[in-house]
Order: C-alpha cells, then structure tokens, then sequence
C-alpha cells in the first residue's frame, strides 16, 4: 500500500513516474483535454523524460518509431482522447507490422462517459486491438505502475511491437493510493521461452545445413532485434555461404562484405534472387518470409531445403512450409548452432555467385537528366555508407535500399511490412533525437514527404540537423510504373500537380533548403547540405518523371521470373499480392 | 389467454456440424475485452464462430471458451498459434471427438395442441433421457442434454412436429484423462 514518504500523488504523477523508472527518454506528443492531467504530470515530475511537441499525431508515432529504430528501446507517445488517438493508428500499425517496440499513451473520456458518444470519445481499445501487441483500457487509478510496466516489458521483449494504454481522465486525476512498485502479472505471456532452444530441432538443423553444397543466409529483422551480427558473421564465415537481407534487416550482415549479397525479393538483387532460386538450403534468421521475398510461395525455394530460425512460432509455416524450425531468440539459437556446424570452403558456389554480381551490378545511367539512383549513390559516398537513413516507401525507398548500402545495424529505418507514405521524415527527427551526433539523412518522395511535412516545425524548433532529401518526380512513382508496365501506361491518381515549391516551404518554417537540377551539380549540393548543421537543410532533387525500379519481380510471380531491364512485351496484370 | 404462437426459427432443421468444424478450448484472462482480440483473428480469415461458450474457470482471474468454428482447415493451425500469442490467452488447443468428452444442452419449444401429438413428442423425449421444462396448453418446451449430435437427432425427431424455437448453448468440451483442456 501507499509508502507514507510518498507525498500525495495522482494516476498521472504515478504513471509518469514508472515511465521515467522504466527508463523512458522522450515522450513525443500532442496535448489536448482528456490527456490534461498525464501533461500537467509531465511539469511536476520530476524526471529525465524529454517530451517534444509534435505538429500532428502520426507524426509523434513514426518519431518514437524512429527513435526505437534508431537505438533498440522504446520511446512513448502520448496523446488525446478521440481524434487525437485516432490519428495515432497509421503510426501504431507502421510500428506492428515491423515489430518495433512503442508505448501509446492516450487521454480518455471519464469512465462513465464511455459509450455515451461523449465529446472526443473514441473506442481507441477497440480501434487499436488489430494493430497493437497489447493494449489496455485502464479503469483503476492504482493499476497505472503495473499496467505501464507490464507495457513496456511486452513492447520490449519476445518479438517486440506497440503496447497502447488508454487512460481514461478520471483515472488520471484521481488520487493515487497503490504501489509504485507494483509487480507485472502475465500469466499468459511468456517471452523467456525464446532463451529455451529445443536441442532436438537443433541437431536437425545442423545436419541439414552440414549436408547443403549451395547454401543461402537469409538474414531477416529478427536477427537484428536479437543483436546477433557476430554470431551471424562467424556463421557466414563458418559456412562459407552468401549472406542476403530482407528489407528491414539491410545491415544486419555489412553489405560490403564479399559474401553479402545485399536485398533478396520484388525490387533486391539480382544476384540474391539467383542465389535463391538455384541454391539448395535457404536458412533463415528471423524473417517472416514476407510476399515481398518470395514471391509466388509454392515456387520459392522449390529445390532447397528450408531451415526457419524464428521467435515467433506463429510465423511458421505461415508463408513457407519449412523443412526444420527451430524456436527461438535468433542470437542464442545461433550460439548453440554454431558448435554443431562444420566448417566449410565453397569457391564454386561462391565463383558462380559473383559471375551474377558481375552480369547484373545495380546501375543507372548518368545521361538523360538526373536520376534518384546518383543522389542516393553519391549521398552514400559522401557519408561513407554510415549515416542513418529513414524512408517512406515507393521507388526513392527501392532505390535507396539498393544503393545505400549499410554496413551496420540500426541505421536503416524504413517501413517495411505496413508501406507509409510520412514515414521517413518524422522518423528521422525520433533517430536524431536518439542520436544527436549521428548523420540523419531523411529520404522521401515528393508524395510522402507532404504527408508529414508539418513536421519541419518540430525539427526547425529542436535545430536538428536532418538532411531532408526530397527526391521529387512529381508523381507517385511506384504506382506510376505499374501503370506503365501492367496497365497500358494509363495514368491514374499519380500526377502530383500542384506540388509546392519545396524549398521555399523549407524557408517558411525557417530551415534551409536548397534544389539539385542537374547531374553535375549532385555532388556540390550534397556536399554543402552534409556541411549544414544549424537546423534542417532540405535537398529538393528534380529527378526524371518516369524513371522505373529494376530489377522487379512482378507480385506473386516468382522469382526465377524476375525482370533486370524495361520488358520488351507487355505484361499480364499481376494477381498475388498486391 | 393463450396467444397464437409463431414459429421462429426460419429453418426447421438444425444447422449440422459444418463440414470441418473444429473445437478449439481456450483459457484466458477473464478481463473484459479479450473476446474481442480473439473474434477479430477468426473472423479477418474468415472463419465462421459457430458456437461459443464463456464461462468463469474455477480460479475467477481466468475464463474458459469453448469455440465451434468453420472455415478453411489450411489456415488453422495458424490461427490457433495467433490465438495462443495474445497476451491474455494462457492456452488455445483443438479438440477432436476421439480425446474428449462433448455436451451440450437444448431447449426446444414443440407446437402441442393436441393430446396424441403430445404424447408422441413426449415418447422422443424420453427416448432421448430429455425433460419437458414448461407445459403449456398450446406448446412444451423440452430440455435434451448430452453431445452434439444427440441433440443434433432429437431436433430431426422433434421437426416431424412443429418446432416453435431452438436455442442451443453451444458445446462444451473436456479433454479425457490426463491431457489437459
């Protein structure tokens, strides 16, 4: 019960408390009446939480997103009640779909209130339920300790994602009488089983992997949520055996390296898709084996054997019916594997592999007007593949994933499983605030950006040296191309007239923005902006309007059927996937 | 003073046990809320929740579930891997009929405006070790218990006569001797 030193505390004062405990850095938010006492808490805490305002709510999540991207732990979001929450779910699914931890606090109308369509009320617990690990709707002022701990443990561990809290604004006013130190209590959450690797399955495993001539890594987000780059550098070593990455684990194995094969699936290597097509055992750290790698399911790795390393067992056999699974944190199941595998030379192989790095090299060409594929390959060169690049999806993020490369983990923060356009920018300023000294490059198009472009605010106020790259074509490129390949070039809601000039949008909230026209003067550009450190310096790029993302693998065909250059026929209109 | 009785259910035959049908037990966080995270990953696959029974478990923290369900068998043991991931479910399995025990309970309202009518529709009755409930000049309500497909039988039988309403509970399941449910 209540400790007497104590002095009197409210829901608010106690949950801020806990999540200052729990070692919470930044709270990124939007204030508004329901949520009242949890900001009036935030003034008289006295703690090391940082809160920042941002311009918009979607805004405060893909913050928060990029801040755990950036640095493996959780920030908080907190805002209103009604629409405040509301705008909070396209930020809380971004965050799901690629299992990144996040807690979502959201004011609430008063407990009697709810379900009387009270002024800003919203089922945001209902709402939220598909797109959250967890969530709570919290209706008793001495469960705010145990609940936000609770949240943040299932946020942070197994296989990590957003946990959402709403607290109603009785509840967080009222006075608070329980225990600060309150135990979590899960009876039906158990995240240690991860460390309990079944020796079994692993032994199979092994054997499999003992008997494969053609061996492929693929090394997915699991491997790096679980830290495990050396186990799987000495696991590559170890083999002998190509490397490649799924979208979200780019860097989880240096791309640099001789065995690395970069990005597999719709828009990755070449040389990765072969790889995978022709090998004959696929193993797999911690990827889900999203549509987007394998493309049609029953023709993926039809001739290899599947062995599917994974936490989360209900990722398996989801996608890809594996030949053996073990369960489990990716970095532990490796240290145990290791020991068990023996080591191997494979030239031939590897010769093979590099006579496809050498037939089909990522390339564009430089003549013909400024392509998106030069600003990404010379910002890369400049910042020596080290800086910390966020996207929002479409051809900028394909391109961007081809050829800025990354040699390290955390450094590559893009929306992956849910797509979101607005992703990048607010998630490059949550990556600067985690790490104030770091090189953040924001990469957007000319369509994302102004989805969350609101945001200069926010990172012109906090002088945040972001380098916002706008790679501007004036459409919305990725559909733009699919309607040129499957659709008879017929243009459909692509055409983004009425774009604003960029960098007198970039003057107006006060940062500095500047505009590359041509090929030659990339270089010069990029240079002054990586220079700029006193705020935001956004790069408008006027790229060619109708360039397209090679090589493609059309969705839900496979990916023997994957396309290195423009098709000379025309094509069907892709059934699978989307 | 009795009133004309209508017949409610629409169809007269009862709804069989859907062609692969599953049993899948549950026990969970007796919380309100979590029957919603459950419903929600059957019904995004498409799965229909033909019978659902909630009760509170012994210890009042947790409850019990019973779910009949129908849809496609392929995405199943995926769901039920979605089922038992949620943060307030302990465990999710599937029953089949060979390793458990199965009951459930009816109660049928029969038109019975006639003495011989009633004694036939009593003689199923206690055929079926059923009970009659309400007796009313114009109707009788019987209660039958035991597994689904008795009860699924004594409606056949019943549907001979007029059934004014059903209502069912839904089956319960137990596992036999040492597994668990």
């Amino acid at each position: 019960m209540a400790s007497k030193k104590q002095p009197e505390l409210d829901g608010a004062q106690a949950l801020i408390m806990t999540l200052s405990e729990l070692g919470v850095e930044y709270v990124f938010g939007y204030s508004g009446g329901a949520a009242l006492p949890i900001f009036d808490a935030l003034e008289t805490v006295k703690s090391n939480i940082k809160f920042v305002l941002t311009r918009h709510e979607q805004g405060a999540c893909h913050m928060a997103d990029g801040y755990a991207r950036a640095t493996g732990k959780p920030a908080v979001v907190l805002v209103t009640s009604g629409p405040g929450a509301g705008n909070t779910i396209t930020g809380i699914m971004t965050a799901q779909m690629d299992s990144v931890p996040m807690i979502i606090v959201t004011g609430q109308q008063v407990t009697w209130m709810l379900g009387k369509d009270a002024f800003q009320e919203a089922d945001i617990f209902g709402i939220t339920i598909p797109v959250v690990k967890h969530n709570y709707l919290v209706r008793e002022t001495n469960a705010l300790p145990r609940i936000a701990r609770e949240a943040y443990h299932i946020a942070t561990s197994g296989r990590p994602g957003p946990v959402l809290i709403d607290v109603p604004k009785d509840i967080s006013q009222s006075p608070f009488t329980g225990d600060l130190d309150a135990e979590i209590d899960l009876p039906g959450y158990c995240p240690e089983k991860g460390y309990d690797i079944d020796a079994a399955s692993l032994e199979e495993a092994a054997r499999l992997i003992n008997l494969s001539k053609k061996p492929v890594i693929l090394a997915g987000h699991g491997a790096m949520i679980s830290g495990a780059e050396e186990e799987l550098m000495t696991l590559a070593t170890k083999l002998d055996s190509p490397v490649t990455s799924t979208l979200l684990g780019k860097g989880v194995f240096p791309e640099s390296h001789p065995l690395a094969l970069g990005m597999l699936g719709m828009h990755g290597t070449a040389y990765a898709n072969k790889a995978i097509c022709e090998c004959d055992l696929i193993l797999n750290i911690g990827s889900r084996f999203d549509d987007r790698i394998i493309g049609q399911a029953d023709k993926f790795g039809a001739n290899a054997k599947i062995v599917h390393l994974d936490l989360d067992v209900s990722e398996i056999g989801k996608m890809i019916v594996p030949d053996v699974t073990v369960l489990g944190d990716a970095k532990t199941t490796l240290r145990q594997l290791l020991p068990l595998l023996e080591p191997q030379e494979r030239p031939e192989w590897n010769e093979h592999i590099n006579g496809y790095k050498k037939k089909f090299p990522l390339a564009y060409k430089k003549q013909g007007g400024l392509r998106m594929q030069q600003v990404l390959d010379e910002i890369h060169d400049l910042t020596e593949g080290d800086a910390i690049v966020a996207t929002d999806v479409g051809q900028h993020q394909m391109w961007a994933a081809q050829f800025y490369t990354n040699d390290k983990s955390l450094k590559w923060l893009s929306s992956g499983g849910a797509g979101t356009m607005g992703f990048g920018f607010p998630a490059a300023i949550g990556a600067q605030f985690a790490c104030p000294d770091a090189t953040v490059i924001s990469v957007s198009g000319d369509g994302g950006f102004q989805m969350t472009l609101c945001e200069l605010a926010t990172a012109v106020i906090h002088k945040l040296p972001i380098k916002i790259l706008v790679l501007n074509n004036h459409y919305l490129g990725m559909v733009r191309q699919w309607q040129e390949l499957f659709f008879d070039n017929r243009e459909s809601g692509v055409d983004l007239e009425g774009n604003p000039d960029f960098v007198k949008l970039a003057e107006a909230y006060g940062a500095k923005g500047i505009n590359i026209k041509r090929p030659a003067d990339v270089r010069k550009k990029l240079q002054e902006a990586l220079e700029y450190n006193d705020g935001p310096i956004l790069i408008n790029a006027e790229c060619i309007k109708t360039d397209n993302v090679f090589p493609m693998i059309p969705a839900g065909a496979a990916l023997e059927d994957m396309l290195t250059e423009p098709p000379k026929h025309k094509m069907a209109k892709p059934v699978g996937s989307t | 003073m009795s009133r004309a009785i209508t017949t409610a259910d629409k169809k007269p035959s009862p709804r069989p046990d859907v062609n692969g049908g599953h049993t899948l037990s549950m026990y969970v966080n007796n919380q309100p809320g979590v029957l919603m995270r459950i419903c929600q990953i059957f019904s995004r696959r498409a799965y229909n929740i033909d019978s659902l029974v909630v009760s509170q478990g012994r210890d009042p923290r947790f409850s019990r579930l019973t779910l009949g369900i129908s849809g496609d068998p392929a995405g199943l043991p995926q769901i039920i891997l979605q089922c038992d991931k949620l943060v307030d479910v302990i465990h999710c399995f599937e029953h089949t009929p060979d390793n458990t025990v199965v009951r459930e309970l009816a109660l049928i309202k029969v038109k019975s405006d006639n003495a011989e009518r009633r004694t036939e529709i009593l003689q199923i009755v206690e055929h079926f070790g059923g009970k009659t409930v309400d007796f009313t000049e114009s109707s009788v309500v019987i209660r039958i218990e035991g597994a689904s497909d008795k009860v699924d039988a004594s409606i056949r039988l019943l549907n001979n006569y007029e059934i004014v309403e059903t209502v069912r509970t839904g089956k319960v399941v137990m596992a036999r001797g040492e597994q668990s449910t």
